[in-house]
């Protein structure tokens, strides 16, 4: 039956074009498409030099609640998170992405830090992630699922900590897509994130921590020795 | 679902005189004018883009077909199934198989209007499936047994008191002397409540702002994250969509992205964009291990190549009637059906009939605002005006106002009989209400009187009165 | 201004529009002396009635097309046509051209006429480049200024009245919150659903009682008849002009809605 339906929902929609399937000539527009996915009309705010882009993602992060560190390698980023959990009263223990770029953060830096690395699981209140890229012209993330990224970390728990090295960071959403294709076929989940979860279902007031993490926490990495 | 928009003028009869309905709705300007303005003043580009995203949308329409084959093929390459659905009923009851194969007893969604034009939550209770909405603005209307009054802002009509109301009588299960005193305490218990939910939930459903062809990938976009929670926790991820929300590219969501957001809620960006592509990968941690995509025409295949073809740009932003004169003062469920506010007037005459819909296109003043914040250009008024010259040709409008229109009509086609008829009639009125300057009763404009005075004419007509005069500059 | 030779001047037709002709003359001279003011040569057609906008509106598009051909005819001969209203103005302008996609020649007709239909204060700024009032009016008072819907996003008419009001000495503009959000009038649509009307003409007058103004100005007498006739029901005693008397200088006639003296 569904394959019936198919077959006559194409055929409607054939029947009001007045023509029959698209071939030859004809479908060469939607495959060129397909094929170059060209670049449409990019806002000139992040057609702009890549320091310029660091500055303009964490203007527009923190535009949207979220919140940004900088430091200046990984070997720093035990401090800034550790800083993170207790300047919010958060208990120290982390959940972090099994990412091997995370696995040489040194967070024995910090002995009280409890770290576990994996999916999110309920009791989880801090994650830590990487991201495949920020983008600066709306300040935000981009996460893709793998083995070494698991969705739910970016979810379930109420406060997400992102590592990102600035070199990560690009102009507009297309760049960022670039850096994507060039990993091969689209993973199972690419989550663009931008500031906290948010709701304004009630009298419009904006809420933060609706269903997904309350805190964005963001660490940038600006270089890429490694202690 | 079942439609009342045959009933509009005693549903806006009742809407514009409920006090609690108003106070609800006058913080739109705030949440929505205001905030839309003040983001795209800081996008130069913002009408280009508007630009833009109507090409790409005529080109995706013009293409419809090849580009949904083109979605079909990525999604069973990623590891997904699609289904067709002409109907609502034929969607309803794939979900449900689906539903049933699973083993499912809880399912949660993801706010989706499709889901809503299916009535989906009815018939899966019907099945004996449990479905949670999650969403908190479709959370609260679901425990209310009311449906969405907004597109994006489905509990818009309510205000504190209705919800704490609400989650009172319905959750039961919690401290009955827990206090409400502002808006967190709402969103803290819904996500409290929630939570639970999603974790027992065997079925996820959303619905999609975009199908992407290039990649076989489905994209919600939400700001409270629970569309992501519902489809990446539970086992089965189910996407019911309408045809036309296919594009070709990444690029081309993108391009349409950047005004999304804007144009609803006034964001820059909102918080969670999501692109789903099949079902969990060999390694995954996390994720649906199936994942399906229910296409639904329900007769959107039929306004391709009509004068309403271009209501099949709309991306759902719901900037039309957050900037409606009508909807601000009737709000969403006068209109009596899934889709309202001049998008509704639109396109449910399309989706429903223009018998049962013929009120909503006719219920407009053309005053243009909603085509004049419309992200994809859609031509809202010409489109409302194809369907009242179709609800015209059907003689759906009462008698009377047929008479009086074509009356008037064939008077206005005789200039001399105009004449001297204007001229007598505005002379008598003249006569009667030109000392105290109008009327508050005449008979035949009970519609009128009824709200506000009648201005009096001033005697003559204009052109006796000129004719008067060139005479007397003759003379 | 010195008046030049008839030959040189440009032709004018005004289209009264039906209300204007039935229910306020005066909106119709003042039309006439603005237009002479700026230079034209004005005639009046006398067998014009109406647009056809009840019938378009209804989606009678039969009658439409008949009255429309009659106004093509009759306004067939001038350089310009011009209205006292953006409604009926851009029922020529925007609506004519596409009644006609199935007919060629009424088509060409109807395109070659909305090139040169004007709403009247648009026409004297943006065609005549009119940049004062050669009457010197004068009006002592604090107004304000709904921008009727068809006008505004039909036409672009938003700063031409403006920049004229600026003109007028003793008047002081104090804007309207929402100057630009429909009234509610919508033609036929105000007798059709009169609770949905009653209630966008409810917003509209308090946000007019708001500003302070004692009065209301705009550029089409239907939407004009309907704030009027809302502040008159609700006793307010703010004034209710079309645009066109204040900038003629024509404000000794009762205000709309008011007694007669």
């Amino acid at each position: 039956m569904a394959r019936s339906a198919r077959d006559q929902i194409l055929g409607a929609i054939r029947a009001s074009h007045k023509r029959g399937p698209l071939d030859g000539d004809a479908a060469e527009p939607a495959r060129v498409r397909l094929e170059t996915h060209p670049r449409g009309l990019i806002p000139a705010r992040s057609r702009i030099a890549p320091a310029e882009q660091v500055a303009l993602f964490v203007e527009m992060a923190q535009a949207v609640a979220a919140t940004v560190d900088r430091v200046d390698t990984l070997a720093d980023v035990p401090d800034s998170v550790a800083d993170f959990l207790a300047g919010h009263n958060l208990p120290a223990a982390i959940k972090v992405a099994p990412d091997p770029d995370l696995r040489r953060i040194p967070w024995a830096k910090r002995p009280v830090l409890e770290v576990a690395a994996g999916k999110a699981e309920d009791p989880d209140i801090v994650s830590v992630t990487g991201a495949v890229a920020g983008v600066a012209e709306t300040g935000t993330l981009m996460l893709a699922s793998g083995p070494d990224s698991p969705t739910t970390l970016n979810f379930l728990p109420d406060n997400h900590i992102v590592v990102l090295r600035t070199t990560r960071i690009v102009g507009p959403y297309e760049d960022a897509w670039d850096r994507l294709r060039a990993r091969g076929d689209l993973p199972r989940t690419v989550n663009l994130i931008t500031g906290p979860s948010r709701t304004g279902d009630i009298e419009q007031v904006i809420q933060l921590g609706a269903h997904g993490p309350r805190r964005l926490h963001i660490v940038l990495v600006d270089r890429d020795d490694a202690a | 679902m079942k439609s009342t928009a045959h009933a509009f003028v005693e549903n806006a009869r009742e809407a514009v005189a409920d006090r609690r309905l108003h106070k609800a709705l006058s913080n739109m300007k705030a949440g929505f004018q205001n905030k839309r303005a003040a983001t795209v003043a800081k996008l130069p580009e913002f009408e280009a883009l508007r630009d833009q995203g109507r090409d790409i949308k005529n080109h995706v329409l013009a293409n419809l077909d090849l580009y949904l084959e083109r979605f079909e093929r990525r999604v069973t390459q990623a590891g997904g199934q699609v289904h067709w659905a002409r109907t609502a009923a034929e969607a309803r009851e794939i979900v449900e198989g689906i539903c049933r194969d699973a083993g499912a007893k809880t399912v949660t969604k993801g706010k989706s209007m499709v889901a809503e034009e299916i009535a989906l939550n009815d018939h899966l209770e019907a099945n004996g499936f449990t479905p949670i909405e999650t969403d908190l603005g479709e959370y609260i209307i679901q425990l209310r047994g009311e449906l969405p009054s907004h597109i994006i802002a489905p509990a818009i009509h309510l205000n504190k008191e209705d919800v704490e109301e609400t989650f009172r009588k319905e959750h039961t299960h919690l401290p009955a002397d827990r206090r409400f005193d502002d808006v967190p305490d709402f969103t803290n218990e819904a996500r409290m409540v929630l939570r639970q939910k999603f974790q027992t939930a065997d079925v996820g459903i959303t619905g999609a702002n975009y199908l992407i062809a290039e990649t076989g990938s489905t994209v919600i976009v939400t700001n409270e994250g629970n569309g992501d929670l519902t489809q990446i926790l539970p086992k089965t991820h189910i996407v019911v969509a309408s045809i036309e929300k296919v594009v070709p590219t990444l690029e081309d969501a993108t391009a349409i992205l950047r005004l999304l957001a804007r144009s609803a809620t006034g964001q820059e960006f909102s918080a969670y964009t999501t692109f789903s592509t099949g079902p969990r990968r060999p390694g995954d941690l996390d994720g649906p291990e199936a994942f399906h995509v229910v296409l639904l025409d329900n007769g959107r295949s039929a306004l391709l190549g009509t004068p309403a073809q271009e209501v099949l740009r709309c991306i759902r932003c719901g900037a039309c009637m957050n900037h409606c004169p009508v909807y601000a003062a009737v709000g969403g469920h006068a209109y009596g059906w899934v889709v309202p506010g001049p998008i509704g007037a639109a396109l449910d005459p399309g989706l429903i009939g223009v018998e049962e819909a013929h009120h909503l296109p006719n219920a407009s003043t053309f005053c243009g605002r909603c085509e004049s914040v419309c992200p994809m250009r859609i031509p809202l008024p010409k489109i409302m005006h194809h369907w009242r010259t179709q609800a015209f040709e059907k003689k759906l409008s009462s008698p009377s106002f047929r008479l009086g229109l074509k009356t008037w009509a064939w008077v206005a086609k005789r200039p001399g009989l105009y004449a001297v008829g204007s001229r007598l009639a505005i002379g008598l009125l003249a006569a009667l209400g030109g000392r105290r300057g109008r009327f508050a009763t005449l008979p035949l404009a009970r519609g009128w009187t009824d709200h506000r005075d009648m201005p009096a004419p001033e005697g003559k007509t204009f052109r006796q009165a000129w004719a008067d005069r060139r005479k007397h500059e003759a003379a | 201004m010195t008046a030049a030779p008839a030959a040189d001047r440009p032709s004018v037709g005004l289209f009264v529009t039906c209300l204007v002709d039935l229910y306020r003359p005066t909106v119709g001279f003042a039309a006439v002396e603005l237009l002479e003011q700026a230079g034209c040569a004005v005639a009046v057609p006398a067998t014009q009635t109406c647009c056809g906008q009840p019938a378009y509106n209804a989606g009678d598009v039969p009658d439409t097309k008949d009255i429309a051909r009659r106004v093509i005819d009759t306004f067939s001969a001038f350089d310009y046509v011009v209205a006292p209203s953006g409604s009926c103005a851009g029922m020529i302008k925007a609506h004519y051209p596409r009644l006609f996609e199935d007919e060629p020649e009424w088509q060409h007709e109807a395109l070659m006429l909305a090139e040169r239909t004007h709403e009247l204060v648009s026409f004297l700024v943006d065609v005549r480049g009119l940049a004062d009032l050669p009457g010197r009016p004068a009006y002592a008072g604090t107004v304000t200024y709904h921008d009727s819907c068809s006008g505004l996003r039909e036409l672009g008419v938003k700063a031409q009245p403006r920049a004229l009001l600026s003109q007028v000495e003793g008047l002081t503009l104090t804007e309207l919150p929402g100057a630009e959000i429909c009234c509610g009038f919508g033609g036929t649509f105000c007798v059709k659903y009169p609770d949905v009307s009653n209630k966008m003409v409810e917003e509209k007058t308090a946000d007019i009682a708001d500003t302070g103004a004692d009065t209301l100005l705009a550029g089409d007498l239907g939407c004009l008849l309907n704030m009027a006739g809302k502040l008159k029901r609700q006793g307010r005693a703010t004034r209710v002009r079309h645009v066109a008397e204040v900038l003629a200088g024509m404000t000794d006639r009762p205000a709309i809605g008011e007694p007669r003296r």
